[in-house]
């Protein structure tokens, strides 16, 4: 790699495509399965886009399924990010400080992922030009999903535009001015909080929907996040840990573990207290709660998938809690991952699917995605995860020769 | 590119006739062609292949077109134009679609009677006919729960008894938009695509709708219903006189709900339910006007709304006799 010569955005631009079309037969082989998963998904979109949403699972009484839940899961994932800014610009942690732009490229992903998850959701994809401000018609600020289309898109553009900032300094050989980026980060602290909270408020302000109408949604929207983002973001570090030569330092790992720790109680204590309320004294609003966890009128497809994941919150929390392995990666890092997956089941189709179900007129119904819904969900994951790759495996490399430099 | 030309040769029972194995025709095509985006365009602009180059260019100005509250009347009467001319072209179709604007002084208002509806359903199948719903799902505006002595909350009852009506000891209850004053469905849709109208009628306007279906979850009377699919109903049963707010045939992928017949109000008619009644218990009516059925009603009997705690006000009252 003997480009660092070359000067200007289009060597820059060059150098990170060149890179990440370059790589070992491991990478290649990664690369060539993204691909695959990215392909199947447009087939199967092209299948919806043929026939409509009617080849999904869903209906006018299940009106929102794997799509949104997905999304709404994700968009946690996005400001997790924050957990990793809030160490290294606030508290200046040298460590936190150099894996802060992999937190950042996870960010950019998740809300890749969400942003297409929520135009897979769309009846009239083509018309989604009608949510532009100017050129559309916006409904803000009586819309809490016109609010949600501000904020991600922001978002997105803080997360993306720092670090390119940054990057290319770095890439050039410079130190980025840290003046100039600084407000633009402390801006992003406090946008990571309001993607969360309005993504919340989206479900938290329909008084049809008793299950979601609920304040404590978008306290525990952060909690969950705040576990299952740096959970994620644990398992990235030490993946690039083992299979790169830019190494992390154990106390960041320790820190993270932390971090998911009080997040991850903070989040049971809620998941309790509402659990506490919907049973103790069980309203005609407790209905949802019932069919969640117990079945409703012979309809229980939701209740082992909400046990599993309370199940496999609780033993994960307990295990990165109790840390029985004296940090030992071969305990936590699997733990991590369960956690990560249990808080998945739990805010995306446990939460979702739920809020629908009853109909506001008591129809009970089930859901279950079908295979287009399968298959897209799949290629959208594919589609971030491809992302993601794209964006650390640039950073890293730069980075690394900004090191080397210095 | 031989297909344009021959179809403009073919007479309309032809092109009519000749759509299933366009249809066919396409569905090889979007399979041969599946991982290209290509196959995307096909899909959400259908017969982009086959279209004549007039139906092309009414589907690309109709894809541009504003929002219908903000088209001037001149606007209006173009796109209700190139929609009558679409549905010519597409489905050999003559199809009359109003934009027949809000009467002054009027507010629209409905009340139903409990002690009366026997569950005959009638006012379902008027309603299907009249708005012509998608008889492949089997899309309904309006429900009908049979009820249970000492409740009156319709989620308590059966919404799907098939059997002989009335059954002792049983009441009857229906349902369906109940165009509330402050309603939570269009104060959730993030492109201003519902309003309510100053008749109190809350429409769609369905080219602008984008089907993310956040109005769906805001409803809490089940109102809504929406396009998953192409809506199919026999040519010989569409209803060709239509109103670009009401009944006209819905695009896939939109939002759609009851919208008290447009068509027929504003034209000084009572909407198909009210007409198809049986047992005369449904009241239709101007608010506004202090002779009218619907204020004898809210003024003589004890009435009350659905969910009155949520505070949409609805402009639906039930009473008894």
């Amino acid at each position: 790699m003997q480009s660092a010569s070359r000067n200007g955005f289009g060597a820059f631009l060059y150098d990170v495509f060149r890179w990440n079309l370059q790589g070992g037969l491991g990478l290649q082989i990664y690369r060539l399965l993204l691909i695959a998963g990215m392909l199947a998904g447009l087939y199967a979109y092209s299948f919806q886009a043929q026939h409509g949403l009617a080849v999904t699972g869903m209906n006018d009484i299940v009106s929102w399924g794997l799509y949104i839940s997905n999304f709404t899961f994700l968009v946690g994932v996005a400001a997790a990010a924050v957990m990793l800014i809030l160490p290294a610009y606030v508290f200046h942690d040298p460590g936190f400080h150099r894996v802060v732009i992999i937190g950042e490229g996870v960010a950019v992903g998740a809300l890749v992922m969400c942003l297409t998850f929520i135009m897979v959701d769309l009846g009239g994809p083509l018309q989604a030009w009608h949510l532009i401000p100017g050129i559309g018609l916006f409904n803000f600020p009586s819309s809490i999903l016109a609010w949600d289309v501000l904020v991600l898109n922001g978002y997105l553009l803080l997360n993306a535009l720092v670090p390119l900032y940054i990057l290319y300094n770095h890439y050039h050989g410079r130190k980025a001015d840290e003046k100039k980026y600084r407000p633009f980060v402390f801006l992003s602290i406090f946008w990571a909080f309001s993607i969360h909270m309005v993504t919340a408020f989206l479900y938290q302000g329909l008084p049809a929907r008793p299950f979601w109408n609920n304040p404590l949604m978008g306290p525990r929207f952060l909690a969950s996040a705040f576990a299952a983002g740096p959970a994620l973001i644990t398992l990235i570090l030490a993946i690039i840990h083992n299979v790169t030569n830019y190494k992390i330092v154990r106390q960041v790992f320790n820190k993270l573990r932390l971090i998911i720790v009080v997040s991850a109680i903070i989040n049971l204590i809620m998941l309790f207290s509402e659990i506490f309320k919907e049973f103790y004294f069980p309203t005609h609003h407790s209905i949802s709660a019932v069919y969640l966890f117990f079945g409703l009128d012979g309809h229980d497809a939701l209740v082992p998938w909400i046990w599993t994941s309370i199940g496999v919150n609780l033993f994960a929390t307990l295990i990165l809690a109790f840390n029985p392995g004296k940090n030992n990666p071969r305990i936590l890092l699997p733990a991590a991952g369960m956690l990560f997956i249990a808080i998945w089941m739990e805010k995306g189709i446990g939460l979702i699917v739920p809020g629908l179900i009853p109909s506001p007129l008591g129809e009970v119904v089930d859901y279950l995605p079908s295979w287009v819904e399968l298959c897209v969900t799949l290629g959208v994951f594919c589609l971030g995860l491809t992302v993601v790759t794209f964006l650390i495996r640039a950073a890293l490399i730069i980075e690394d020769r900004y090191e080397q430099k210095h | 590119m031989t297909h344009p030309k021959s179809e403009e040769t073919m007479g309309k029972d032809d092109i009519v006739n000749n759509r299933t194995s366009r249809r066919n025709f396409l569905k090889g095509l979007s399979i041969a062609a599946a991982a290209g985006s290509a196959t995307l365009m096909t899909g959400c602009i259908p017969d982009v292949s086959n279209a004549s180059s007039e139906e092309l260019k009414l589907k690309w100005q109709e894809f541009f077109k504003k929002n219908y509250r903000l088209m001037t009347q001149e606007e209006k009467n173009a796109t209700v134009n190139r929609l009558e001319k679409l549905a010519h072209l597409r489905d050999g179709l003559d199809v009359q679609i109003s934009s027949q604007a809000p009467r002054d002084n009027v507010l629209y208002g409905y009340a139903f009677n409990i002690t009366r509806c026997e569950g005959f359903m009638e006012c379902v199948t008027a309603c299907i006919k009249e708005n012509n719903l998608d008889r492949k799902t089997d899309t309904q505006y309006i429900r009908v729960f049979e009820m249970e002595p000492g409740q009156l909350d319709p989620s308590t009852g059966n919404g799907k008894f098939y059997h002989e009506v009335p059954v002792e000891n049983k009441f009857y209850m229906a349902t369906q938009c109940f165009h509330c004053e402050n309603a939570p469905c269009t104060k959730a849709c993030p492109t201003k695509a519902t309003w309510r109208e100053p008749d109190g009628i809350v429409v769609v306007d369905y080219e602008w709708c984008i089907g993310c279906r956040y109005c769906q979850a805001a409803c809490p009377y089940f109102g809504r219903r929406f396009n998953w699919g192409k809506p199919e109903i026999p040519k010989e049963e569409i209803n060709t006189k239509q109103h670009y707010l009401g009944n006209r045939i819905r695009p896939k992928g939109k939002m759609e709900k009851c919208t008290f017949c447009v068509q027929r109000t504003r034209e000084g008619k009572l909407p198909a339910c009210v007409e198809a009644c049986p047992t005369g218990a449904r009241v239709f009516g101007n608010l506004l006007d202090p002779d009218s059925e619907i204020r004898f009603v809210l003024k003589h009997k004890k009435v009350f709304r659905m969910k009155e705690e949520l505070g949409t006000d609805p402009k639906f009252w039930y009473f008894i006799d």
